[in-house]
């Protein structure tokens, strides 16, 4: 699977979604979706982790890397 | 300040009571083990067992002595002692260093040690010191404190209804009717305020300790603000859980500390007091700085904050570093909970 569609599945299994919005577009603002709490985005990065075998440092820690799907796949190609 | 233990794990044979269970029936609990028990549990300390024995057997024991109830998780069962409080400690969501596992064979305290180097083990004949022990005996003993060990047998049960449910996850934390109430601190709130920035490391910002004093200097001071916040859900209480320290200024508000209990890690409330302070920040027409150090232990919260939006303005590289955010992106509370603020 592409990386896109599997922070995809990833996204729609975890994060509690309003107003039905099925559908994720690929530069939708997740934080606009619904209510992202401590606990999806401690679970967001340990999936990037483990799937990607990539490590998420400190200074990876801005919200722009984790906004959109867009920007989660390039943060994940870069480092990997 | 060395921590406070949060659990001691007990041995059965020979430790909590004298002689085998497998070979006697009359078996009685040591002298003064039902006392340091029933004391330490009313401190706020939990208790568990670590016991190689059959679990059906040792739990009708500890029936007829009247003293099952005090026990959380406990593991009684023929694997490696190591692995029981590897158990414990992930049920609980302690930290292996506030754990004390106390047997009478030194080949079990070794076992133990040598997988879990950071549990305090301690052999039987010392049971007695338990009552006096520095790190056993808290400052103050509050509402929380009393209540612990109810409040954890209260999630065993949320965690088999959560662990049954099928569905979204939206639906079940709807069915939990949970309450997030939000206050100022009174004055009989600082010592569960104080008991928290000692007992939280994980949802801890800073991990700076403030005493009561410290608090109540705070508490009245014009230039400062501390809110608590209780959850409730159908099950109970979990008590006073979270707390946040803001310094009001002329042109900004500083949050010097944001903290949240482990036990309530599952609920993703630590964004929602959060949120609060944003919302109110922006109301007064002030910006938000924020303090926060990498710990080592508070990765969630670190993530918590850059979620939230927070970016980072200053960072010496030894993990201190200031956020500021410019609150233009606040998120609503969630659906699934009742925010009050009162």
């Amino acid at each position: 699977m592409k990386i896109k569609e599997t922070i995809l599945e990833f996204i729609k299994a975890n994060l509690i979604i309003s107003q039905n919005e099925e559908m994720l577009s690929d530069n939708d603002n997740i934080f606009e979706l619904g209510f992202v709490n401590s606990l999806f985005a401690m679970k967001l990065l340990n999936y990037l982790e483990s799937e990607f075998k990539i490590v998420v440092e400190p200074e990876d820690m801005d919200i722009s890397n984790f906004s959109t799907l867009t920007n989660i796949e390039a943060f994940v190609k870069n480092k990997l | 300040m060395e921590k406070e233990f949060k659990c001691i794990v007990w041995d059965l044979d020979n430790t909590l009571w004298d002689g085998t269970l497998l070979e006697n029936d009359n078996l009685e609990l040591k002298e003064g083990i039902r006392e340091i028990i029933i004391e330490l549990d009313s401190r706020g300390i939990l208790h568990s067992i670590a016991s190689k024995n059959s679990y059906e057997d040792a739990m009708k024991k500890l029936k007829e002595l009247n003293i099952e109830q005090y026990f959380v998780y406990p593991q009684i069962t023929w694997d490696a002692k190591s692995y029981g409080i590897a158990e414990i400690q992930k049920e609980l969501n302690i930290a292996m260093d506030t754990i004390i596992f106390i047997d009478d064979q030194p080949f079990e305290l070794e076992e133990v040690k040598s997988v879990h180097p950071d549990v305090t083990c301690i052999n039987a004949c010392e049971y007695i010191n338990l009552f006096v022990h520095p790190r056993l005996n808290p400052r103050f003993i509050t509402e929380d404190s009393r209540r612990r060990r109810l409040m954890y047998m209260e999630d065993i049960k949320r965690k088999e209804a959560e662990s049954c449910y099928r569905g979204p996850q939206e639906k079940f934390l709807a069915s939990l009717d949970m309450k997030f109430i939000i206050s100022e601190a009174k004055e009989e709130d600082l010592k569960r305020a104080e008991e928290l920035t000692i007992r939280t490391n994980q949802l801890n910002s800073t991990g700076k300790t403030y005493s009561y004093e410290e608090l109540e200097a705070f508490r009245k001071s014009q230039e400062h603000k501390i809110y608590v916040c209780e959850l409730t859900d159908k099950y109970g209480s979990y008590g006073k859980i979270g707390l946040a320290l803001v310094e009001t200024r002329e042109e900004s508000w500083l949050l010097k500390l944001l903290l949240m209990s482990c036990r309530v890690m599952s609920r993703g409330v630590g964004t929602i007091l959060l949120s609060y302070i944003m919302k109110q920040a922006k109301q007064e027409g002030k910006k938000l700085l924020a303090d926060f150090r990498l710990t080592g232990r508070n990765k969630m919260m670190h993530v918590t904050y850059v979620f939230a939006n927070f970016k980072e303005i200053s960072n010496d590289g030894e993990g201190n570093i200031v956020f500021e955010n410019n609150l233009s992106m606040i998120q609503d509370f969630p659906q699934y909970i009742d925010v009050q603020i009162c």
